[in-house]
């Protein structure tokens, strides 16, 4: 019996430093904001979220609105202006959320690089998701673009979806 | 005989607002619906109108507005002030939740006649023994619950302020009455004094009525646990009613209770 257990714990030990993370997973973002040719332009709100099939929100990655304090708090008056954002977890947050939020972006290719055990990505659990991105801007419109995705991935891979309005190309970069 | 109950019927029907269809309707309309920020404020429009939502008829009385916060508790209306063809007022949003805002009407109709000459009254049940001469003839009396509501959140949707008081048609949420998105079906209970209201029928028009040539008011019936949905085909502000009447009057003198439930909610586009 007791050998029995012996022999265990020496199985279980290498099993265990297979299943530790050897070399982490990527999961990068790249989000295009378009540069618009408008009268009044202001940076977009932004929110990028990673959604579970049933829409609950599995983490949330970044949100960027306006830091500079005022009367109005930071712009988080405007918050709710990313609706779906809003309404699927970007109300339950207390901000400023550490590694989350961050000031609005100028029009280019912003680029968003996640590692998996590091917040906020974490240890996302296998299964079937979408990256979402939630722009809106002041005086503009609004835009949603979704990319969907299986966690984790056995090799390399680039997804991507076009934006229209306040939104260009989001690519999603995953690597094992 | 049966003839002048009609008649009777029609007046009280007319005076009770917003009971029918085609009546005017009685709305509250915020500014928003879904708010955050350090300071959040809203502004309200409350009127009776003909059409959504635009104030062309009479203003809504304020006296009768209750507003409760997040935590159960009263809250004021701030900036007060009637006009010719609305009220308005402003609510400072200090908790994280939901508020809701409700007109409730409820008071007490009588039609007799004295020396062959028809009256009609109205008020609060305490004073109809007074108000009405002892010598009137044919009274009939008639009681009415009306509730005209909407519902505003700041931060994260509660439901402390929604726990119906079991009194009249009142809502409860089971998608919450903040949280409604075009496409989506929004599910809620109707409860008449605090039981669910089985076989009514519910109506929701969409605002903008000007900009358009049909009312496309959609609608649905609560089963037997007082519950409906509906699914609302586009984004803005809907006008969701149901009426009833019954014989449980709080007055002895009053044979018939009308009721009704109205509210304004906000959906969003997806």
């Amino acid at each position: 019996m007791r050998r029995l257990k012996f022999s265990n714990l020496l199985l279980s030990a290498p099993a265990l430093l297979l299943a530790a993370p050897v070399a982490a997973a990527d999961l990068n973002v790249t989000v295009q904001i378009p540069q618009l040719n408008v009268a009044e332009y202001h940076r977009p709100y932004a929110a990028v979220w990673i959604e579970r099939e049933d829409h609950s929100v599995a983490t949330q990655l970044a949100v960027w609105y306006a830091q500079k304090e005022s009367k109005e708090g930071a712009g988080t008056k405007w918050l709710p202006d990313l609706r779906q954002w809003w309404r699927r977890g970007g109300r339950d947050l207390a901000l400023p959320v550490d590694g989350v939020s961050g000031a609005t972006r100028p029009a280019g290719q912003q680029q968003l690089k996640f590692q998996s055990g590091k917040a906020p990505l974490n240890d996302l659990p296998a299964g079937k998701y979408e990256l979402v991105v939630e722009a809106a801007r002041e005086v503009g419109g609004r835009e949603v673009v979704r990319v969907p995705f299986v966690w984790p991935v056995k090799s390399m891979q680039s997804l991507a979806a076009q934006g229209q309005t306040e939104l260009g190309a989001v690519k999603l970069d995953l690597a094992p | 005989m049966f003839k002048r109950s009609l008649k009777w019927a029609a007046i009280a029907l007319a005076l009770s607002l917003p009971l029918a269809a085609q009546a005017h309707k009685m709305w509250l309309l915020p500014s928003a619906t879904n708010v955050s920020g350090v300071d959040p404020w809203v502004t309200v429009d409350a009127a009776v109108s003909n059409d959504l939502f635009y104030p062309d008829h009479v203003p809504a009385a304020l006296d009768k507005l209750i507003i409760t916060a997040p935590d159960g508790q009263t809250a004021k209306a701030d900036n007060a002030v009637t006009g010719k063809y609305r009220s308005v007022f402003d609510l400072h949003l200090t908790q994280q939740g939901t508020y809701k805002l409700a007109l409730i009407s409820q008071g007490v109709f009588a039609n007799y006649e004295i020396n062959g000459e028809k009256k009609r009254w109205r008020g609060d049940a305490v004073n109809l023994r007074k108000e009405i001469p002892a010598d009137a003839k044919q009274i009939e009396v008639s009681e009415s619950i009306n509730r005209v509501e909407t519902f505003v959140s700041n931060g994260k949707p509660n439901e402390a302020a929604l726990k119906p008081g079991g009194k009249g048609l009142e809502l409860v949420p089971v998608t919450h009455v903040t949280d409604l998105v075009a496409g989506e079906p929004a599910t809620f209970q109707l409860l008449l004094d605090g039981k669910p209201a089985a076989d009514l029928k519910i109506t929701a028009i969409p605002g903008a009525t000007r900009y358009r040539n049909a009312a496309e008011e959609i609608s649905s019936s609560t089963d037997k646990s007082g519950k409906f949905s509906l699914t609302w085909p586009h984004a803005g502000m809907y006008w969701i009613n149901a009426s009833t009447q019954d014989d449980k009057t709080e007055v002895k003198q009053a044979k018939q209770r009308r009721l009704s439930y109205t509210a304004t909610l906000e959906v969003l586009p997806q």
